[in-house]
């Protein structure tokens, strides 16, 4: 992070535009503020368009002849197919409430990051292309052709927005920027426009069933490895089990967790939970190699690439027989699995409606999906007193939570999460009202833009988010930021130690596991991390 | 100066010219007073109806609200009902609220950072209550101009008229006598409003920024027909009896165009008849759209029922077996179940 400003610098922000119309400010793709671009190995395994060696800062992007007859034909075709996409094209007012509610406006000025203008960017070719008063008026009408120079700042801006939603909780017509990028992103994955941060993973994720290209044999060297780390920590002896036919639950989890660091220790919670209510309760929990990604970066490409990956859970849990699906702490792999999975790869009847083993609980709202976030599960655990849990067992932590975008605004779940932290630790400080819940902050890295060479943008996304950690560190003394998705914790310890350096980051099921208390257990003195517990500083030397 | 609003101000001022200069030296009042209203509401319904057709023709293929609060899950958890409503009475509530209330508008904050150290977040009103105002007083001036289309007067536009010209302020000078005809409040709230809104859109540097021709142009037209209307009302005083009877021959089809009104009639006339003409084509359409916007006016609950994409296709998957073929050595050596097993 040597080559950023420094935060000092980095705030320094102005918000003003500029003095030529946006129209006439050509783009400037600089450096620290965009990611590489795919790779073609990867493009070509997943059979999409247009794969090639190309550069972003190169004048020739090597595209193909009919570029423009083909995102005309995938943008008609795109209209039709999403009421969302043609209704925010038409209706906007510019009114202006969503620009200030953009972390990436917040954090950099740039007047093309008002979620509106990034709306605009396409809106201008809709109406040059769509509509009578643009081809009639063309620029007083607010159209314009799609020029390189247009589809080249298509590229840069809509890959500086992560999918947040959160403009849309404050748009007057809940116009969803999220839904314009996700059309946007899908143009340009017609034309081979992609970023490699998005393609390789979706390739790895379609071969070898996770993200990180971790093959099965790899998968459970890393989980077996975490059980010596456990055994080490915690004299906890446990067993994995993997793609069990027949199993209870299948458990999936975004491979984030299980390679890492912070998210490793996460992973290890649920783990350790799950072996508690083995030796406790009989529950039979497996996990699969083959589903081993809760995560889906296909999202980030097109609906189409989504619904290729996500086919894996379904088609997983009905191998292997299980009654339902747990999954773990993620953010946009819950937007996938709340509002795209059953549609897309439903309707699941081989699976049972959910009901916890343990406590009897139906999961009502999950009858259809089959799907219960591991969060919802433990809390109803929780609730019926089924874990022994010793919350001073993380009096070392002064927690304060991050809603992630996903969960949040494609969800709705944010008092269990609240719930568990209450449950399993002393010191809770929330942050400021207008920063959490609906109106939650994004990490500034999620929908694929959490690669290392577009660090300054992730760091002025994330400003707003770190600048609300600053203000409970510095109140409250807040010392652990804790969050349910992995994303979250792959960035978050860069944006800390960047913003506000002295905040760790955890997962919830980590805070869990330190807190689990298993009958006959030896004497813990340190967390998952080897930190020694509160007052137990001496005795975690030995 | 700036072309885009400046364009729009040129267009309406070009609108009053054609229609003032046709009216009062072309005379004529047969195009402005009959034709073109009648072709103005013939291409606001078309048009209208086109619209919402169109839109509603794209299919929804994915449930996708925008959860503003607490989801339905544990049933010990107070769930949202409005925000995030899984209930069609929720979604209902929801669309009322923002329909009527501009709910989320009334969310809004405004950023700033302080010297670099702290950013804030604080509860804007202004845009709300100009937005409301403005909407809330634009409808109250329709529904009080159903008094020129309906005889008798229906007795809810005499209460609005009753409700709206209660404060009365008596005000007589020899150059204006207003108080006589009583004062609507929504007039110039109206007014008010649609002042506020586009001095805002002038003075924001970000919502200058933003704004298109587009965004001006029907902001002066309305400032026209507001000013126009007032003209009327209290400064010329214009021949009511004859305006109702040219009002009454449009809305019974017999029209007719008496002797004696005003030109300044005709180019508030005109003026309503482009806004009907223009709204179809134009962002006013946001009156409609909303009704159809995805994020607020569906169900959010999308884990325990079903949404059917009508499109949905089969993609190309890895399978488990294709899966199994490539790593089965791999996964038997470490001891993973296979299906196959040579």
């Amino acid at each position: 992070m040597s080559d950023i400003p420094t935060a000092e610098e980095l705030i320094k922000i102005n918000h003003n535009p500029p003095a030529t119309d946006w129209m006439d400010t050509p783009v400037n793709i600089r450096k620290g503020m965009y990611c590489y671009a795919s790779n073609p190995k990867s493009v070509a395994y997943l059979g999409l368009p247009n794969a090639r060696k190309w550069n972003p800062l190169d004048d020739d992007w090597k595209l193909p002849e009919n570029w423009q007859q083909i995102l005309h034909e995938g943008f008609k075709e795109r209209l039709e197919r999403f009421r969302t996409f043609k209704v925010y094209m038409d209706i906007c007012v510019r009114c202006g409430a969503c620009a200030d509610k953009c972390h990436f406006f917040i954090g950099t000025g740039d007047p093309k990051n008002m979620p509106v203008l990034r709306a605009e960017l396409l809106r201008s070719v809709y109406r040059n292309d769509f509509t009578t008063a643009g081809k009639v008026l063309g620029k007083i009408a607010g159209a314009r052709e799609l020029t390189l120079d247009v589809l080249k700042e298509w590229w840069y801006y809509l890959f500086q927005c992560t999918e947040c939603r959160r403009c849309s909780v404050f748009c007057p017509y809940g116009i969803d920027t999220a839904e314009i990028t996700i059309m946007g992103r899908e143009l340009l994955n017609l034309i081979g426009l992609n970023i490699d941060w998005i393609a390789t993973p979706v390739a790895n994720c379609f071969r070898t069933g996770n993200h990180l290209g971790i093959q099965p044999h790899a998968f459970k060297d890393m989980l077996d490895f975490f059980v010596e780390d456990i055994e080490e920590v915690t004299g906890i002896d446990l067993e994995v089990s993997y793609q069990k036919k027949g199993a209870d639950i299948l458990f999936i989890t975004p491979s984030g967790d299980v390679f890492a660091d912070p998210g490793t220790y996460t992973c290890m919670g649920y783990m350790i939970l799950f072996d508690y209510l083995k030796k406790e309760y009989g529950l039979d929990v497996t996990w699969s190699t083959y589903a081993s990604e809760g995560g889906n970066f296909g999202f980030f490409t097109s609906h189409e690439t989504m619904k290729r990956l996500n086919a894996k859970m379904y088609a997983e849990a009905e191998r292997l027989g299980v009654k339902w699906i747990l999954g773990g702490e993620c953010g946009h792999m819950w937007r996938v699995v709340t509002q795209y999975m059953d549609t897309m790869n439903g309707p699941a009847n081989f699976l049972e409606e959910p009901v916890s083993p343990i406590t009897g609980t139906k999961f009502e709202n999950t009858k259809s999906t089959k799907m219960v976030h591991i969060v919802e599960f433990t809390a109803d655990l929780i609730k019926h007193g089924k874990l022994n849990l010793d919350k001073s067992r993380n009096d070392h932590l002064n927690i304060t939570f991050h809603d992630s975008c996903n969960t949040a605004r494609g969800m709705g779940m944010l008092d269990e999460p609240r719930y568990i932290i209450n449950n399993v630790c002393n010191n809770f400080h929330e942050m400021p009202a207008n920063t959490i819940r609906e109106q939650t902050f994004c990490c500034g890295s999620g929908s694929g833009l959490n690669a290392g060479e577009d660090m300054e943008l992730r760091m002025c996304g994330g400003l707003p988010r770190a600048h609300a950690v600053k203000h409970v560190h510095e109140k409250y003394g807040v010392n652990s930021l804790a969050c349910i998705c992995a994303l979250d914790r792959a960035v978050f310890p860069d944006l800390m130690d960047y913003w506000v350096p002295g905040v760790e980051v955890t997962g919830l099921h980590e805070m869990v596991a330190n807190a689990l208390v298993f009958p006959g257990e030896c004497k813990r003195t340190t967390d998952l991390r080897g930190e020694p517990l509160l007052g137990m500083e001496d005795e975690a030397d030995e | 100066m700036n072309v885009k609003y400046m364009f729009s101000l040129m267009a309406v001022v070009f609108l009053f010219l054609f229609s003032y200069l046709g009216a009062e030296v072309a005379g004529l009042k047969v195009l402005f007073g009959i034709i073109i209203p009648y072709v103005a509401i013939l291409i606001f319904v078309a048009g209208f109806v086109s619209r919402m057709m169109d839109w509603a023709a794209s299919a929804v293929p994915f449930a996708i609200p925008t959860t503003c609060g607490q989801q339905s899950s544990l049933p010990w958890i107070k769930q949202n009902r409005i925000d995030n409503p899984s209930t069609k009475t929720g979604v209902i509530i929801r669309m009322l609220l923002e329909i009527l209330c501009f709910r989320s508008l009334f969310r809004n904050t405004k950023m700033k950072i302080h010297q670099g150290q702290k950013i804030s977040y604080k509860l804007e009103i202004w845009l709300w209550v100009s937005a409301l105002a403005f909407h809330w007083a634009f409808l109250v001036v329709l529904v009080r101009h159903l008094r020129f289309f309906t005889e008798p007067i229906p007795g809810f536009v005499k209460f609005l008229e009753f409700m709206d010209g209660f404060f009365k302020i008596e005000f007589v000078d020899s150059f204006m006598q207003i108080g006589l005809p009583g004062i609507f409040m929504s007039g110039l709230v109206l007014l008010a409003a649609v002042s506020f809104l586009l001095v805002r859109r002038i003075m924001v540097p970000q919502v200058k920024y933003i704004s298109l021709a587009a965004d001006f142009f029907p902001l002066f037209l309305i400032i026209g027909i507001t000013v126009s209307g007032i003209y009327m009302r209290y400064v010329s005083k214009v021949d009511i009896v004859g305006i109702k009877e040219l009002t009454m021959g449009l809305a019974t089809l017999h029209p007719t165009i008496p002797e004696g009104i005003s030109s300044v009639f005709f180019v508030h006339l005109f003026f309503v008849c482009s806004l009907l003409v223009y709204i179809p084509f134009s962002k006013l359409m946001h009156m409609g759209g909303i009704f159809l916007s995805p994020t607020r006016n569906m169900l959010a609950n999308t884990r325990a029922f079903r949404h059917v994409n009508p499109w949905n296709y089969p993609v190309k998957t890895h399978t488990y077996e294709e899966y199994e073929d490539e790593f089965r050595e791999k996964m038997i050596d470490a001891g993973l179940p296979v299906d196959k097993k040579e």
